[in-house]
């Protein structure tokens, strides 16, 4: 029991729990009313990845993506969590359809008048190289499936971190109707590794934390509009976030379909000139 | 890999612990109806059969479990093998 003299009222943050610290199955655990957690396609099922044995990798048995169905707050939900420790939390033919296949179900479920929520964990660095284009193809289905669902109901994103959400998964997260994050997510198409690797170091140092964090770090793409709410990374607050955004109205429009802010925003970037945080936020504010 | 130790005690649940991520492995524990405990190793890392088979040799002579074990390692050291089994077991039991 807590009370208003007890230490945990008067420093909660001291006595939250971090989130980014547990794994896939405890995150979407942690987020799910106490006794409703059912996981579809778990560990002893063993649809792991056919492909990665095959290329002397180890496979994971549920191939890095947990796919729960329970409730939050009594609404039915499914929540989707992508372990960022697996392979990068990179998608692959298997791990990618059952993200695809999930969202599906959901939107079946709306179809027939069940409302059902949909949270997507993201800690993930996008494609898995070893599957290539079966990854690729993978996650086109996963956009697809985000678009038909929101007209129903919710999708709710989460970047949590440490791994963050790149590449075709960034763009699966732009399209989502509601974006959680933290302030050590992180949100881009390319790694920082990457652009270091094409553009140069002059370009992109990716050993620069500072450099990185103030561009794609969660608390730019907050300031910036890529992300609804920035949350500190505790289990109560993501909890609650969550809920914030299954409120949301549906008729509110979607990140993806305000063509005219976006273009109004990228007029007015010049790009013959370094832009640092502050001149971004500037630029965002006045779009 | 494989391994097969004679078994005496029975197990009631099965139990999944641990990731296949950097120096972690998966332990997939289910109970058998037969008098063995079956292991098979899947790893990233070549030439350690006699590291593998002690930290078993160990783990089976302290509970006697008829079970199937599956394991997925990430190059995980012996110490984080043996509590990762002992936690799959704990487990098993809640």
């Amino acid at each position: 029991m807590t009370n208003a003299t007890s230490p945990q009222a008067l420093a909660p943050h001291l006595f939250g729990i971090s989130f980014i610290e547990l794994n896939a199955r405890e995150r979407a655990r942690s987020l799910m009313d106490e006794g409703s957690f059912e996981e579809l396609l778990g560990p002893f099922d063993r649809m792991k990845s056919p492909w990665l044995p095959a290329q002397g990798v180890v496979p994971q048995s549920d191939d890095g993506v947990v796919i729960a169905r329970g409730a939050i707050d009594g609404c039915c939900t499914v929540v989707i969590a992508i372990e960022g420790m697996f392979q990068g939390g990179s998608i692959g033919e298997v791990s990618g359809t059952k993200i695809a296949c999930a969202l599906d179900l959901a939107y079946q479920d709306n179809e027939a008048g069940h409302r059902t929520y949909a949270v997507l964990l993201l800690e993930t660095g996008g494609v898995r190289l070893q599957e290539a284009n079966l990854g690729l193809a993978v996650i086109a289905e996963i956009q697809s499936s985000i678009i038909a669902l929101r007209r129903h109901t919710p999708v709710v994103g989460v970047i949590a971190g440490m791994v963050g959400c790149f590449g075709g998964m960034a763009i699966s997260a732009a399209l989502c109707s509601h974006l959680i994050a933290t302030r050590e997510a992180r949100l881009g198409l390319n790694g920082p590794e990457v652009i270091e690797q094409e553009a140069g170091v002059e370009e992109f140092d990716s050993t620069d934390r500072r450099l990185i964090w103030s561009t794609t770090g969660g608390a730019q793409r907050y300031e910036t509009g890529f992300i609804d709410q920035l949350v500190k990374d505790d289990v109560a607050a993501i909890r609650t976030a969550v809920r914030i955004a299954f409120q949301q109205s549906l008729s509110a429009k979607n990140r993806t379909a305000e063509i005219d802010k976006y273009l109004a925003f990228l007029a007015r970037v010049n790009p013959t000139e370094r832009l640092d945080a502050s001149v971004v936020r500037n630029l965002w504010k006045g779009a | 890999m494989n391994f097969e130790y004679p078994a005496t005690n029975a197990v009631t649940q099965r139990a999944h612990v641990g990731v296949v991520g950097s120096g972690d492995l998966e332990v997939l524990l289910e109970p058998s109806p037969r008098d063995f405990a079956s292991v098979q190793v899947c790893t990233s890392v070549d030439g350690y059969g006699t590291v593998w088979k002690a930290v078993l040799d160990r783990f089976f002579a302290k509970y006697s479990i008829k079970s199937r074990i599956e394991i997925n390692d990430f190059g995980a050291t012996p110490g984080m093998v043996a509590l990762r089994l002992e936690q799959a077991l704990e487990r098993s039991k809640t």
